[in-house]
């Protein structure tokens, strides 16, 4: 009886240490087990992405409605292409939408903002949104703040 | 003076060399000697058992004050600029990067680390493991071998464990109590930990952790003076070899996983 | 080999060192077979060595071991093994396995060697057991018994496979008499029903004399006087008779080496 109870706890500490590692995957590093399947790629040029990053969230209205799945140089036009993986069941954004990259608080994470067009049409896997606002970057404002007082002046 | 001093180095560096030798070609006797599966799995079982859930407790509790202490320490902080909701990434990071491994790693030398040192220290004062050889056993096989491959096993288990229930407790201290709101505590927190950068590292690194941790520990026990008192230095080595041997390691993997070497 | 008045193990020219001590210098030793043949001697002079010589965890600097024969320290690491699933010892502390019971301890010898069913190493451990009178005891742990019981114990585990060589080393240490004369009796009476050879080693003269057929006595790293019980014990020769008497002086000094004693209390301070 007390080697089975030895079994038992074994048994129960391999399990407990399973659970933990499921909880540090989905629950702290937001790892999906089915983004792949129920997805669809749509990209976005930006002048400046000024530290969006991979695996960051594209939202609608504040709801979560993706995530950035890769980012890179367009060598020819010299903007940052940005690809995002929306999920399938918002399939009904229009293909004049406009996507802005925010910041969540002064210290807060980057992320991508959508707002919805007026067109009828939607984007499919594959489109590339046209319209798009670059990250504020605070340099820009402050030089662009100093720069419209002098003209003031 | 110098020449004697020189000297004295010298030899203990012959001497330190001598031991880490025989301790290797001790690890290789035992890991080449791994028996069939039918007889040494109950053997591992009951290891992992003494190894692994008996250190369960101090791991947790140790795991849960660690994280609630990150929360506050982080909260008051973090408040100064405004960006509590930041909580939850330095928390989790703090805890899978580094607190994880190494605390727990800290602990299970402490507590699974120096118990096997004894044990085995008093298995051989007691002639068990001569009379194992007698009976033809080979007592690397049959002793050392199971408590090796269960320190190995547990220790990344309990390091896993450490960070979730640290980060639960942070949680329940930044979130519960502090009013961080709970949903941006885990946005946070998902965008910035990276699977593999970030959990997986630190599980490769309880992993290196556990290895050398068992090793130490185990050639500790079999190497004691079988004496009440040899196996009382044999035990206290074994926590300050392991621990020394857990820092020095850590500052070695942090550099080559995340400083870009 | 099958001849049975043949010695079953054979030492010729045994040097031993441990590090830069001598422990054993030309030792010269015949263990005949079926006997008890007991090696005495004062405490510290390397017997429990002797036997693990014999059993081959240490290795001589030279000199011949013939168990059987075959040559201990030439023997491969596998034969060696297998030679020792004919040897029993019983260790000084009984060396049982604290982490299982009476019965598993006994069994352990007969899983690792044998591929004999459950319900018959069952009968085997109860017989073996049985034959030291603790067959009741099965299911305790050592931590349970008393000292004589785990020796008696520690011998059921040393008999379990029906070894031709029983190893005892000190077995009347440290027992009180009734736990004594029971181990001194299963000895005799153990040697005389499995008809396997036995080496006993001790200082305790008088027990080992009664059921000794041979003794030698072993001091200073050479055998100093060998022979029946009888002969052993009327032995004239100083050290032997020394020894076996239990005379507090003679070759053996009762003082460690000093200087004399008037000089030394004058000298006052230690320098």
């Amino acid at each position: 009886m007390r080697i089975r109870t030895l079994e038992i706890s074994v048994g129960a500490f391999m399990m407990a240490g399973f659970a933990g590692l499921i909880f540090l995957a989905l629950k702290v590093s937001g790892l999906t087990l089915d983004s792949a399947s129920e997805s669809y790629k749509v990209s976005a040029s930006f002048e400046n992405i000024g530290g969006l990053t991979v695996r960051a969230k594209v939202t609608m209205a504040g709801v979560e409605i993706g995530r950035v799945s890769d980012i890179y140089l367009d060598k020819e036009n010299f903007v940052g292409v940005v690809n995002m993986d929306i999920y399938q069941q918002f399939d009904n954004l229009s293909i004049d939408s406009t996507a802005a990259i925010l910041t969540a608080g002064v210290l807060g994470e980057k992320y991508i903002g959508i707002v919805v067009g007026a067109e009828d049409e939607y984007l499919v896997d594959g489109d590339e949104i046209e319209d798009t606002q670059s990250a504020l970057v605070l340099e820009d404002l402050i030089s662009k703040f100093l720069f419209n007082k002098t003209q003031e002046d | 003076m110098i020449i004697q001093a020189l000297r004295r180095v010298g030899s203990k560096g012959v001497s330190f060399l001598d031991t880490f030798g025989a301790s290797g070609m001790f690890l290789f006797q035992s890991l080449i000697a791994m028996p069939n599966l039918r007889n040494s799995f109950p053997l591992l079982v009951k290891q992992i058992y003494s190894v692994g859930v008996l250190s369960l407790i101090i791991i947790m509790v140790s795991g849960l004050f660690i994280g609630m202490v990150l929360a506050l320490q982080g909260y008051n902080i973090l408040a100064r600029y405004g960006s509590e909701q930041a909580l939850g990434q330095l928390v989790s990071l703090t805890l899978l990067r580094e607190l994880g491994p190494v605390v727990a790693a800290l602990l299970f030398a402490g507590r699974a680390g120096s118990a096997l040192t004894a044990e085995i220290g008093l298995m051989k004062s007691t002639e068990q493991l001569a009379s194992l050889e007698m009976i033809g056993v080979d007592p690397l096989r049959r002793v050392i071998a199971p408590r090796f491959w269960a320190g190995v096993i547990c220790m990344p288990i309990l390091a896993i464990l450490f960070s979730t229930v640290g980060i639960w407790g942070a949680s329940l201290v930044g979130v519960d109590w502090l009013g961080v709101y709970s949903g941006s505590f885990w946005a946070n927190m998902q965008d910035s930990v990276q699977f593999t950068d970030d959990v997986l590292n630190g599980i490769i690194k309880s992993v290196a952790f556990g290895f050398v941790v068992t090793w130490i520990a185990v050639f500790q026990g079999y190497d004691a003076v079988p004496t009440s008192e040899g196996i009382g230095r044999a035990t206290t080595r074994t926590v300050v070899y392991a621990s020394l041997a857990i820092l020095g390691l850590d500052f070695i993997l942090t550099a080559v996983m995340f400083g870009d070497l | 080999m099958s001849d049975s008045n043949s010695n079953f193990i054979e030492v010729r020219d045994l040097t031993f060192y441990r590090g830069e001590r001598v422990i054993y210098q030309n030792v010269n030793l015949d263990i005949p077979r079926g006997k008890i043949t007991a090696i005495m001697g004062p405490s510290g002079t390397g017997k429990t060595t002797l036997l693990r010589l014999i059993g081959g965890q240490l290795k001589p600097d030279s000199g011949t071991i013939t168990v059987d024969g075959e040559n201990i320290p030439d023997l491969p690491r596998k034969e060696l093994f297998e030679l020792r699933s004919r040897m029993g010892m019983l260790f000084q502390s009984g060396a049982l396995f604290t982490d299982i019971s009476v019965f598993d301890n006994v069994a352990f010898p007969l899983r690792v060697h044998s591929n004999l069913p459950k319900d018959m190493i069952r009968d085997v451990v109860l017989m073996k057991l049985h034959a030291v009178g603790l067959r009741g005891a099965r299911d305790l742990m050592p931590s349970e018994l008393s000292g004589g019981m785990a020796r008696r114990v520690a011998l059921a585990r040393a008999i379990a496979l029906d070894p031709d060589l029983v190893m005892y080393d000190e077995p009347f240490a440290g027992q009180d008499p009734v736990a004594m004369g029971v181990v001194v009796q299963l000895i005799r009476l153990l040697n005389d029903a499995l008809g396997h050879t036995s080496i006993i080693v001790s200082h305790d003269v008088e027990e080992t004399a009664s059921i000794a057929d041979y003794i030698y006595v072993v001091a200073d790293g050479e055998v100093i006087g060998q022979g029946a019980p009888d002969e052993v014990l009327n032995s004239e020769q100083p050290r032997l008779r020394q020894f076996m008497k239990g005379l507090p002086d003679g070759p053996v000094p009762f003082h460690f080496p000093a200087r004399d004693l008037t000089d030394d209390l004058l000298a006052g301070v230690d320098k």
